[in-house]
């Protein structure tokens, strides 16, 4: 079967919906509008205006709707438009979803999923165009996926709306265009993938970086250079079993990551290589990240902060020097 | 062919640890190039060579601990052809400070005891990276194999042991000292109040980097003083004296990690005071990093201690084998001095001596020591 990414999130939401009466969407536009991003188009008419709810702009105030619901025994799926708008909902996040089965000492849990879009490369400058995926990452109490293929963009919703804690989950506006063969069996929330294997160098990345990044390990493939591609997926808890694994086979790290590079998820990766693969490294763990601008709206512009094909290439080129067989 | 062996970093030492080779096969070696840096029991000791030449080979593995005299390295004396066999890989001379090489490549090489020093950097910067040591071969089987990489802590050297280990090496010097050298003592008040109204009107017109600290212009007299007595400045050995051309006066520094060392500052007779003071300065930040030269370590000629800053008022030194005298200043303080028949309060320092009864006596050393004390009064002099 062979969906976009943007069909396959429909998809595992109506199955949702079809499998489970507690579960339901809400959010800006989801309903009659079909979705900011065409996502949930179709499901107003299949589902009802009980279950597709279209919401007020007011993030703080929906998402805690979406934690009263789940705190009642619902299966609430909450969408927010993109991750720079959910910072205005970061308080019920953060201090409650995300807190109360700890404050109240395991005794309440929050079953909710909070789906957004994030990333940049569509020229809608920077309110609406950042990777703050790491942001969340930071949190403990909630389960923060990011799934970069169409097979993960389909099967990562059913775990997450079992999971009886908060998950958010980030879909990189970019990708939900691009089409896979795919089933439609869930996969796990808990590991990262080898996404093309390799020898001579690790490049670790998630969501809409990892097309740039396979893109990159082909050119650099064709220059004698293999490199293993590494897709976290699950940027909170991190799997770092996966990513060891691969360092210490490889034993050099690039790590690409759209956020910016001062205390983004690819520092706290690359400390993490430090610290468990030190004596494993040929040499010193790098990184591609976006420009530390704010996101520009020109397009020549835009494209130039961001993490490209040819500048992981390039930092892969500092990284093995003059590897044998290559010509970097 | 020239044979470059381990030297003797001082009495108290018999065997070091080559912890890196600072050349490689195929470098060209000038006269006082430091070359390596060996582990003793006190510091990481950088050694000097004397010899002109380029090097040929490098026979022991960085890790490994050999005796004082084994040969550590050939080189090939200038216009020498290099005898046909065994070419070592050649490397691109490692300019300045620390050679790179990533911990991958340093684990493979521990683990298959190569030397590092000689194999050629591939690596982004020239760093010596898992390739090259895998395409590299070991160290000959003369030199002898190395045992795997310790594990755990002992990565690092010295590491938890280095203190019970310059414990045991000073403890070794100074029983020795104290079991051959018969000593003799002497002390002498010294008055300081021209020279420390010399010392603050020289300093007013200097920029306070170029300030002149009282030790200074100790060193320097022990060191004009030593040049007239050279009966205070050499080695007893092999049951003579033998005195030195020059005066390099050992320097006591207490070591953060507890114990002492004092390596040489070189021809103080000869310097200026401001050269001495940026000489000493530097010697000081070396051995609390732990590089020292091994010239410093063995040149000594002479040692001064100066326990000055602890407020003691005197200090009788043991002295450093093979050394014959060793000077000793207290804390300059006030006290009651007695001047024509006029009791004043005068700022005073007492300069001690301790030195080898084998060598001189009790008057000499006491004109030694007179010409001290009477150069610090005149420091228009130093």
């Amino acid at each position: 079967m062979r969906l976009t990414y943007r069909e396959a999130v429909r998809e595992s939401i109506r199955d949702a919906m079809r499998s489970d009466p507690r579960v339901f969407l809400m959010g800006e536009d989801v309903a009659r509008y079909g979705g900011t991003y065409a996502v949930s188009t179709g499901l107003l008419d299949e589902f009802g205006p009980e279950r597709v709810r279209d919401t007020p702009l007011s993030e703080l105030g929906f998402v805690g709707v979406g934690i009263g619901a789940a705190l009642g025994g619902m299966r609430p799926i909450v969408e927010v438009m993109t991750v720079n708008f959910s910072l205005l909902s970061l308080d019920q996040i953060v201090n409650t979803a995300a807190a109360l089965r700890h404050m109240s000492g395991g005794q309440f849990s929050v079953p909710l999923v909070v789906r957004m879009a994030t990333g940049a490369g569509r020229q809608l400058a920077a309110q609406h165009s950042h990777s703050l995926e790491c942001w969340y990452a930071h949190i403990p109490g909630i389960t923060v996926l990011a799934p970069a293929t169409v097979e993960d963009a389909r099967g990562m919703l059913a775990p997450a709306l079992k999971d009886p804690d908060p998950v958010v989950i980030f879909e990189h506006a970019q990708l939900y265009n691009r089409s896979e063969e795919t089933g439609d069996a869930p996969v796990d929330i808990t590991s990262a993938r080898i996404r093309r294997a390799g020898d001579d160098v690790t490049l670790i990345t998630y969501g809409g970086s990892l097309p740039k990044t396979l893109d990159a390990a082909q050119t650099l493939s064709e220059k004698g250079v293999s490199a293993e591609v590494v897709d976290l997926r699950v940027l909170r808890p991190l799997d770092t079993d996966v990513i060891m694994q691969s360092v210490r086979k490889t034993h050099r790290a690039l790590v690409v990551d759209e956020g910016w590079r001062s205390g983004s998820l690819a520092a706290e990766v690359m400390a993490r290589i430090v610290e468990e693969a030190f004596f494993d490294l040929d040499a010193p763990p790098a990184r591609v990240c976006s420009r530390e601008v704010p996101m520009p709206y020109a397009r020549h512009l835009e494209e130039a902060t961001l993490p490209q094909p040819d500048k992981i290439v390039a930092a892969v080129g500092a990284l093995v020097g003059s590897l044998r067989g290559s010509t970097l | 062919m020239i044979d470059f062996t381990l030297p003797s970093l001082g009495a108290d030492m018999d065997e070091g640890r080559l912890d890196e080779w600072l050349v490689a096969p195929g470098d060209a070696v000038e006269r006082g190039q430091v070359v390596a840096v060996v582990e003793t029991a006190k510091a990481a000791v950088e050694v000097e060579c004397w010899q002109e030449g380029t090097v040929h080979q490098l026979l022991v593995p960085v890790g490994e601990t050999v005796p004082v005299g084994q040969v550590i390295a050939t080189l090939l004396e200038p216009g020498e052809e290099p005898p046909a066999v065994t070419p070592g890989p050649r490397t691109p001379p490692s300019s300045e400070g620390r050679r790179r090489i990533t911990p991958a490549a340093r684990q493979a090489a521990a683990d298959r005891g190569i030397d590092l020093g000689a194999i050629a950097g591939t690596g982004p910067d020239g760093a010596v990276t898992l390739d090259d040591v895998r395409g590299a071969t070991p160290a000959p089987a003369a030199v002898g194999a190395v045992e795997p990489a310790p594990s755990g802590g002992e990565r690092e050297p010295g590491g938890v042991d280095r203190s019970t280990e310059t414990r045991r090496a000073i403890a070794a010097a100074m029983s020795r000292s104290k079991r051959e050298i018969p000593h003799y003592y002497l002390t002498q008040p010294v008055p300081l109040e021209a020279t420390l109204e010399w010392l603050n009107r020289e300093n007013a017109s200097r920029p306070v980097t170029e300030r002149l600290l009282p030790v200074v212009l100790q060193l320097k007299a022990v060191a004009l003083a030593a040049h007239e007595y050279p009966d205070m400045n050499g080695f007893w050995s092999d049951g003579c004296f033998q005195a030195a051309e020059s005066v390099h006066v050992g320097v006591a520094i207490a070591l953060r990690q507890g114990g002492l060392v004092a390596p040489a500052l070189h021809d103080v007779a000869s310097k200026s005071l401001q050269q001495i003071g940026s000489d000493l300065s530097d010697l000081v930040r070396r051995v609390r990093v732990g590089s020292m030269r091994s010239s410093e370590m063995s040149d000594p000629t002479l040692t001064v201690t100066s326990l000055g800053d602890e407020g003691v008022e005197s200090v009788l030194g043991v002295i450093y084998p093979p050394q014959v005298a060793l000077v000793g200043f207290g804390k300059p303080m006030e006290r009651a001095w007695v001047d024509d028949g006029r009791v004043r309060a005068v700022p005073t320092l007492v300069a001690s001596l301790a030195a080898d009864h084998r060598v001189s006596d009790g008057r000499r050393g006491a004109l030694f020591l007179a010409a001290i004390a009477d150069l610090l009064q005149h420091p228009e002099r130093l």
